[in-house]
């Protein structure tokens, strides 16, 4: 008796000792993520495998609200208390925080050959050659419809080439007849709104590459989102209800079948796919168009990895594997996301889906690309663009609601940007 | 006779045992402390211990109150977005003087930062509307619980009850109630009429920032002054009914001027919560519609936190002129509890 009792003294101690031994030996990297759909589930599952494979390396995936990642996290590493990696869309705006993963990976030339493009996305001007991250999902913003009420209403869906008058005449037509209370929504949300400016012939920048975000063009789109707004092609729920720059999106409405046409992006395909399913036709159409162009904007979210992380060479590593054509191609298949993997893109992703609707979106946006207006990249790929979105934003929605004229509201858009990026300049 | 006793004897050594055993390591501790403290009242003398017993409060209040007091002001007299201090240029007023540039204070469509203005605007509104109307209603309501009426204690149980909610599940159990879906929508639709979309409304939207500010927190104004209501002297009321005095007499004349110095206090605390307001309507409206109901903390926590140029100075600023504000009113309150101490 007594000797069992020692025996298993020991090997608890034993254990105990092993299990002090491998928490020494073992690396936790921090990731710090959102989620849109999906995509947190597979990742994990992802991971899983990873540390299979890596038994000295744990990593933790922080899931935060997607507000975190815009609010909190820049505040986190401008303490210096940001995570190892971390999955954000303000490419441009953080990149002073990413770590150059350059001397950690294996094959720099894997990276620059298949993110290239989505790279620039995420140096500092000046900046050519670090590699911090990959695109989790590449995104065309583009509007939804729900088929099934045009078809209800009997009202013809315009075809290709259609502009957004077309639309916003043809949805308020559906609406009127059959009681919806929403004809068309935007997600409040200037990135949305830079697309159809863009098509209008806005310009964005000025001849020196300085940001110039006030002019005909966008002049033309705001000056139509607003007469929409009074004459109630689009609800003043979602522009009209907040302040500032807040993000508000129609998603739960289109879902609900409260709108007829819904301007969002891609990255809401595996939401409708399981939230809509086969509830309605709700499909995806081509950018509408305007004098200058037919074109969304890209967009789309990235990990990164991050300078404050104390594991470089980990991190390295984890990224190498999550970056390699397999484990994206699974990730980029079950998300149902956009490849931001140029050797995916051209080979073409099997993705996980029998929805017709989320197969003809997939198409609909990946055949967009193409079509991206240069403007809308460089917009993109410009770090202070979210001053330049919130600016629109923010000013266009008091003038909806009727705080300020129009007029009012684009003097105050080149102000706010002016005075932002003066304050920025100014040290930091 | 006897069996009592010895009934009354055992149900009283019960809690005798639990209170030495409660007491004893509240002993151990004084006796462990008996020591040193001697020692340091040898060292510094009896005069100095009070001192030496406020030590640790005040060791707080200083770190986490009076520090980041200094150092909100530090950063208001920078610029730039960097977060420390050191990394930060140095500006001088120029913060103060970008939130007061304005042609007109009356009109925030002159000022440079108008949304600072606008803000002001509807924290004064808000505060003049939201204090008059949950003094008055905390008022009637306590009127009421200090009758005899059947269910008191169930009602003041009830009107206190929202007090201990969070203000983010307040906002929200409005916002449930209110949306265009909403309980109150589906409430006016059963009746045939048409939903009313509050929260697209300036009106409806300050309406409802008022509203829920109010249900929230009348509860605990109504304690302090049932507080003040019970302490009237029963006597008085009895002489005036003895007079018989008209009942909006011996209101005015006895029942609001001794509960005076409560409803001093109870005005002054309304207004400054009413000041700091933010939580509860940031998550009822958004701000919102436009900047409606977009107050001064709402202000200073988008400059400094929720835009992408994070303009710590410039909110830093704005918060130095609300804590000016709250000084004022603080000083008030002080003031306040004076009169009542000494009332």
């Amino acid at each position: 008796m007594k000797n069992r009792l020692h025996m298993t003294l020991a090997m608890g101690v034993a254990a105990l000792g092993l299990m002090a031994g491998n928490a020494l030996a073992e690396t936790e990297l921090r990731m710090t993520w959102y989620n849109d759909g999906i995509e947190g589930e597979v990742m994990r599952g992802i991971l899983d495998k990873f540390e299979a494979d890596n038994p000295d390396i744990k990593v933790t995936l922080d899931v935060v609200p997607y507000k975190a990642i815009l609010e909190s996290l820049p505040v986190q590493l401008a303490a210096g208390e940001g995570p190892d990696i971390a999955r954000v869309t303000d490419l441009g705006g953080l990149s002073k925080y990413y770590m150059d993963l350059t001397p950690y990976i294996s094959d720099p030339a894997y990276w620059e050959e298949n993110f290239g493009p989505f790279l620039k996305w995420l140096r500092q001007p000046g900046d050519t050659s670090s590699i911090s991250g990959f695109m989790t999902q590449l995104t065309v913003t583009g509007p939804y419809v729900n088929k099934t009420l045009f078809e209800q209403a009997e009202v013809e869906m315009p075809g290709e080439g259609a502009t957004w008058d077309d639309w916003a005449k043809a949805s308020k037509e559906v609406a009127d007849k059959l009681d919806i209370p929403i004809p068309m929504a935007w997600d409040r949300s200037g990135h949305r709104v830079a697309g159809p400016a863009i098509s209008m012939g806005a310009k964005m920048f000025d001849a020196d590459g300085e940001p110039a975000l006030v002019d005909d063009g966008l002049k033309l789109m705001a000056t139509k989102l607003y007469d929409w707004h009074q004459d109630g092609t689009m609800a003043k729920e979602l522009w009209g209800s907040v302040s500032g720059s807040q993000y508000l999106g129609a998603n739960e409405d289109f879902a609900n079948a409260k709108v007829v046409m819904y301007m969002s992006g891609s990255w809401q395909i595996p939401q409708f796919a399981d939230t809509i399913g086969d509830a309605f036709d709700w499909w995806a159409v081509p950018a509408p168009c305007g004098p200058a162009a037919c074109t969304g904007m890209p967009g789309g979210a990235s990990l990164v990895a991050l300078k404050t992380s104390k594991h470089p060479e980990e991190v390295g590593k984890l990224m190498d594997y999550l970056s390699s054509e397999e484990v994206l191609g699974e990730f980029y298949g079950k998300t149902l996301f956009i490849p931001g993997h140029l050797g995916l893109a051209s080979k073409g992703v099997d993705f996980a889906t029998d929805d017709p609707r989320a197969k003809h979106a997939l198409s609909t946006f990946s055949s967009a690309v193409p079509s991206i207006s240069p403007i809308a990249f460089d917009l993109q790929g410009y770090v202070n663009n979210r001053v330049m979105f919130n600016a629109l934003i923010s000013r266009l929605g008091e003038a909806i609601v009727g705080e300020l004229t129009l007029d009012q509201a684009f003097d105050r858009m080149t102000q706010d940007v002016e005075q932002q990026i003066a304050e920025k300049k100014r040290g930091g | 006779m006897a069996l009592e006793d010895t009934t009354r004897s055992k149900s009283d050594s019960g809690p005798s045992l639990l209170n030495a055993i409660a007491a004893w390591p509240v002993r151990v501790l004084f006796t462990i402390l008996d020591v040193p403290l001697r020692g340091l009242q040898r060292l510094l003398g009896i005069r100095a211990m009070p001192y030496v017993f406020i030590l640790p409060n005040l060791a707080f209040f200083g770190l986490f109150v009076v520090v980041p007091l200094f150092i909100n002001f530090a950063f208001s007299v920078t610029g730039g977005t960097n977060l420390y201090l050191d990394d930060r240029p140095f500006v001088g007023l120029e913060q103060y003087g970008f939130l007061f540039d304005c042609g007109n204070y009356l009109d925030p469509t002159t000022c440079r930062e108008d949304r600072f203005w606008r803000g002001v605007f509807n924290t004064f509104t808000f505060v003049f509307f939201q204090v008059s109307l949950i003094v008055l209603f905390s008022l009637i309501t306590a009127l009421i619980l200090n009758r005899e009426i059947r269910g008191r204690g169930f009602f003041r149980a009830a009107f206190f009850f929202p007090v201990l909610l969070s203000p983010v599940v307040v906002a929200l159990i409005w916002k449930w109630i209110l949306l265009r879906d909403g309980v109150l929508n589906a409430f006016l639709v059963s009746m045939g009429l048409d939903p009313v979309l509050y929260f697209v409304s300036p009106t409806w939207s300050m309406f409802w920032a008022i509203f829920v500010s109010v249900w929230a927190h009348m509860g605990f104004y109504t304690l302090i002054l049932l507080a003040g209501l019970q302490a009237i002297p029963p006597d008085l009321y009895e002489a005036a009914e003895m007079d018989g005095t008209k009942r909006e007499r011996v209101f005015f004349r006895i029942t609001l001027p001794l509960l005076w110095p409560n409803m001093l206090v109870v005005i002054v605390l309304a207004l400054i919560k009413a000041v700091q307001i933010f939580d509860e309507v940031f998550v009822l409206t958004g701000g919102g519609p436009g900047t409606a109901t977009q107050f001064i903390v709402q202000y200073i926590y988008t400059t400094g936190f929720s835009n992408q140029v994070q303009n710590f100075g410039l909110a830093a600023a704005a918060s130095v002129v609300l804590g000016v504000v709250l000084f004022v009113l603080t000083l008030l309150q002080l003031a306040a509890s004076r009169r009542k101490d000494e009332a």
